[in-house]
């Protein structure tokens, strides 16, 4: 089960948070903060997966966003994996060559895929097709 | 007032803001005329104003008045309204808010709008944020959008179900018909959400079993036939549904047999067939080798799987021997040949640059440790060792240790090992390791030689790690005339004097590095080298100056009081100091063990301490007195300064267990305090010599200050347990002294001994009347033991 969905920025720029679990405000800042300082160390030599707190994170860099899913300990890496290309293939889709400034100013339209994909905490749509 | 501008002008303002004192002033002036707004309750612009506030929300600022504007916006008619509304309440609110309730009715009326999109909403928004109570209200109507809607709202409905039956287990029972009936479709995203549902749902309903073989032939379908455009991914018809039909499959088939056979060979085609060049390809794999690993496959089945988890191991791409070794390390006590085959890669992974990658590595490398490649896996580790990251040090050290102690092709090289270990990551071992060590070195007597050399040597060299320095010094204390012998057999020679080695513990006593405990050892170590190599007290008693702390000055008093005031010096201190022998290796007893260490000091004195300068006789007595903690008369030691006695009366009762140890003769028999009465003590001690026969000894103490005379004791046993016992003597029981504790049952000097056939089964209970007379009055008391403990 997905517990969260982060895109963050380099910089520790939040561009999308998608909590499927309950949190307080001010725990859900301490996590963003969290992520950042774990994710952002890593270069090309580690792999895609971190163990935090008692989940995972599995991460990918596109250009200079992070996107960062955090599951459970006994999923399967490989298939989050995937789902995160998946994901950022249909956002290349729909914004025609997406770009960090695409995800601030239309930040509801990605949340509107970002929803038709997953939901609940688990991948709902596998195909790209807009309309499905 | 400023007139509200459109959301990407002010995205835009606040992204030019050069620093975030001007950025909050922005945001301020904004969230104050969206305020304005929603009190005007201005009907164009509400969505924006809405949007607004979430964008200043998501960059971190509180945005609380917004939860009643998404509240009435949810309800509004127009849909722009309505879809910025859900989006806020899924941001904003969350299950602890109360405005979270209000919105349970709007969802349920837009469940059941015309437009799907509406519906798709509310959908979205319960499984997003559904409470508890909202879940419950709302269950039927989810149920129903479950059977009876087009493909795109069942999607959604299936995924929703997953978040209720996730609040609520209960209500899983409520839709697994539905579920069931679902599988029938033939709309991945709808197959998706019901494999979900029944996953997480309602896989426990005993009717799911017979959803195997339909999951079988929807597998087989997606992996043989049907090549379906939109859901391929990089040759693999949607492997997110292979995945998770695999996953249910292995929650299904774990305790089931016939489920189990079902899938046997579905299984085995996906390894075969599945492509593995991309990373896809991989995951179905991953998958599929987790359910074969988890359910009663057959043996053929397992070993493709642990296959294919080499195959993995041999990949380039770091993700996938990463998740290979997770997978091997749940299977490497069960299927521990398979896993051999691939040593030489999982130590090799130990070089790799990613920390939890040699996480993996070094826990499945001392798993796979065992007596044929002891040797070289060492030399890996030891490598391992000296380059890994500090969080793994302690963790590698004790690893190396058991290792080591468990598959130890000889006695010289496990103490090398140990000792380089020591070494390199002194600091970070436990702190049962000196102990353990200590024994060891005491168990090879042919080494002692040899290794006191190599720690003399270490400890020249770095006096930084306390637990080798612990080590050395004990060592130095206990051979240090081995040390200044100069030629041994496995070293090279070195000459050592003995102010070499005296000046070596003066460093470690006086060195700031040194802990408390360390400085203790180098304090003891000192005091026998008193016997074996020097007698020169003055030399001692310069060191014995230097050092500091409380509990280190106690003992320093007290070493040089037993230096100066000990009557016979060299004959007394030669017994007391004499070699340690071998200790017992004590597995169970961790406050043996582990006080074992830093206790020793103490226990080597205790025997000198308390034996007085008079008379010889009653050291034994005293000894035993010790040993059995009574608190009796302390004999007055009128040669030891108060503060030593005060020392041992603190230690005794701590290592008292110790000593008993130590001193290994006594095998502690199960005792039973029957009576204790003016001043009279009565225990007694069982032991079962065979089957048939017990032996129970009865002891009387005395332990008030005038004689005890005309005692006479009687016991009785029930029938069933015939016994035969010689007439209880009539003693006196004179004062201060045990009356003739013996357990070893042969001679008449026990006061009551009572053999007893008794064969195990029964139950034995004893009667015992005894009468005395203490100071002029006659007493007579009986007593009935019950229970025999252990028995």
């Amino acid at each position: 089960m997905i517990r969260f969905i982060l895109i963050q920025n380099r910089a520790g720029k939040t561009r999308l948070a998608k909590w499927y679990m309950q949190f307080d405000d001010d725990e859900k800042q301490k996590l963003i903060e969290e992520v950042h300082a774990v994710v952002t160390v890593r270069d090309a030599k580690h792999t895609n997966f971190v163990e935090f707190r008692n989940f995972k994170i599995i991460y990918r860099r596109y250009a200079g966003l992070y996107f960062c899913i955090c599951v459970d300990v006994t999923d399967n890496n490989l298939a989050y994996l995937e789902g995160i290309h998946n994901f950022v293939e249909v956002l290349n889709e729909y914004f025609h060559n997406v770009c960090e400034l695409d995800l601030v100013f239309n930040f509801y339209k990605v949340y509107t895929v970002v929803d038709e994909m997953f939901l609940a905490g688990e991948i709902r749509e596998t195909s790209q097709t807009k309309d499905s | 007032m400023s007139p509200s501008i459109p959301l990407q002008e002010m995205i835009r303002a606040i992204r030019s803001a050069r620093t975030q004192c001007e950025e909050r002033g922005v945001i301020q002036r904004e969230c104050a005329a969206i305020r304005a707004q929603f009190r005007q309750s201005d009907n164009g612009s509400r969505s924006h104003n809405l949007a607004k506030l979430l964008y200043v929300h998501m960059l971190g600022y509180p945005a609380h008045f917004g939860q009643m504007e998404c509240v009435r916006m949810i309800a509004s008619s127009r849909y722009s309204e309505k879809r910025v509304g859900y989006l806020g309440a899924m941001m904003l609110l969350d299950e602890k808010q109360d405005a979270s309730l209000l919105i349970t009715n709007s969802i349920k009326n837009d469940l059941s709008h015309s437009n799907q999109y509406v519906q798709s909403l509310a959908l979205c928004t319960l499984a997003c944020m559904g409470s508890a109570e909202m879940c419950r209200d709302l269950a039927p109507e989810i149920d129903r959008l479950l059977r009876a809607s087009n493909s795109y709202i069942k999607k959604k409905a299936a995924l929703c179900a997953v978040h209720i039956v996730r609040k609520v287990q209960d209500l899983g029972e409520l839709f697994a018909p539905a579920a069931r009936s679902l599988l029938a479709e033939k709309n991945h995203g709808v197959l998706h959400g019901a494999v979900i549902l029944i996953t997480d749902g309602v896989c426990f309903v005993l009717c799911m079993f017979q959803t195997v073989p339909e999951l079988v032939q929807i597998m087989r379908s997606l992996t043989v036939s049907g090549y379906s455009p939109e859901h391929d991914v990089a040759g693999v018809s949607d492997p997110f549904l292979q995945v998770r039909i695999l996953r249910l499959l292995r929650i299904l088939g774990r305790h089931c047999e016939t489920a189990s056979d079902a899938m046997n060979d579905l299984l085995a085609q996906v390894a075969t067939n599945t492509d593995s060049t991309k990373t896809v390809g991989n995951a179905v794999l991953y998958e599929t080798v987790l359910t074969v690993l988890d359910i009663k496959s057959e043996s053929g089945l397992r070993v493709l799987a642990v296959n294919i988890l080499g195959r993995f191991l041999l990949n380039n791409d770091r993700n996938i021997r990463y998740i290979a070794m997770t997978s091997l390390q749940k299977i490497v006590n069960t299927d521990h040949n398979a896993v051999q085959r691939h040593r030489g890669t999982i130590v090799d992974c130990l070089k790799d640059h990613d920390a939890s990658v040699k996480r993996r590595a070094l826990e499945l490398s001392l798993a796979l440790v065992s007596a044929s490649n002891i040797r070289s896996m060492m030399k890996e580790l030891l490598l391992f060792l000296s380059s890994c990251p500090p969080e793994l040090r302690s963790h590698t050290a004790s690893g190396i240790f058991t290792a080591a102690e468990r598959y130890a092709p000889s006695q010289r090289w496990h103490i090398d090992t140990m000792l380089h270990v020591l070494t390199t990551a002194g600091g970070d071992v436990r702190d049962e390791t000196v102990p353990n060590l200590i024994q060891l070195i005491t168990n090879t007597s042919e080494l002692h030689c040899y290794t006191v050399h190599k720690l003399y040597r270490a400890l020249l060299t770095d006096i930084s790690q306390q637990p080798l320095v612990q080590v050395a010094c004990w060592c130095i204390g206990e051979y240090g005339d081995l040390l200044l012998r100069g030629e041994c057999q496995e070293t090279e020679p070195v000459q050592v004097s003995e102010d070499d080695v005296l000046d070596a513990l003066e460093t470690v006593l006086q060195s700031h590095m040194s802990s408390p405990a360390t400085r203790a050892f180098a304090l003891t170590a000192t005091m026998k080298l008193s016997t074996r190599i020097t007698d020169n007290v003055e030399l001692m008693f310069k060191i014995f100056k230097t050092g500091s702390g409380i509990q280190l000055r106690k003992f320093m008093i007290f070493f040089l009081l037993f230096l100066k005031n000990v009557l016979s010096p060299s004959v007394l201190r030669a017994a007391v100091l004499e070699r340690m022998p071998v200790i017992e290796k004590n597995s169970g007893q961790s406050n043996g063990e582990s006080a074992g260490a830093k206790t020793e000091p103490k226990i080597m004195v205790k025997p000198g301490e308390t034996s007085p300068p008079q008379q010889p006789v009653n050291q034994v007595c005293d000894l035993l007195d010790l040993l059995g903690g009574s608190e009796g008369p302390a004999q007055p030691n009128p040669a030891q300064s108060t503060t030593a006695a005060g020392l041992t009366m603190n230690t005794s009762s701590a290592a008292g267990g110790d000593l008993l140890d130590l001193l290994g003769g006594f095998q502690p028999t199960p005792t039973l305090s029957v009576y204790e009465k003016n001043g009279v003590n009565l225990t007694l001690q069982y032991e079962r010599q065979s089957d048939a026969v017990l032996t129970v000894t009865l002891t009387a103490c005395n332990s008030t200050d005038s004689d005890i005379s005309s005692f006479s004791l009687q016991a009785a046993v029930p029938k069933v347990c015939p016994q035969r016992r010689p007439s209880p003597h009539h003693r006196s029981v004179e004062s201060g002294r045990r009356g003739d504790l013996d357990l070893s049952q042969s001679s008449s000097a026990s006061l009551f001994t009572a053999f007893h056939p008794c064969p195990i089964q029964v139950h034995l209970k004893m009667r015992i009347r005894i009468s005395y007379t203490v100071q002029g009055s006659a007493f007579q008391d009986m007593v009935q033991v019950d229970s025999f403990q252990g028995l």
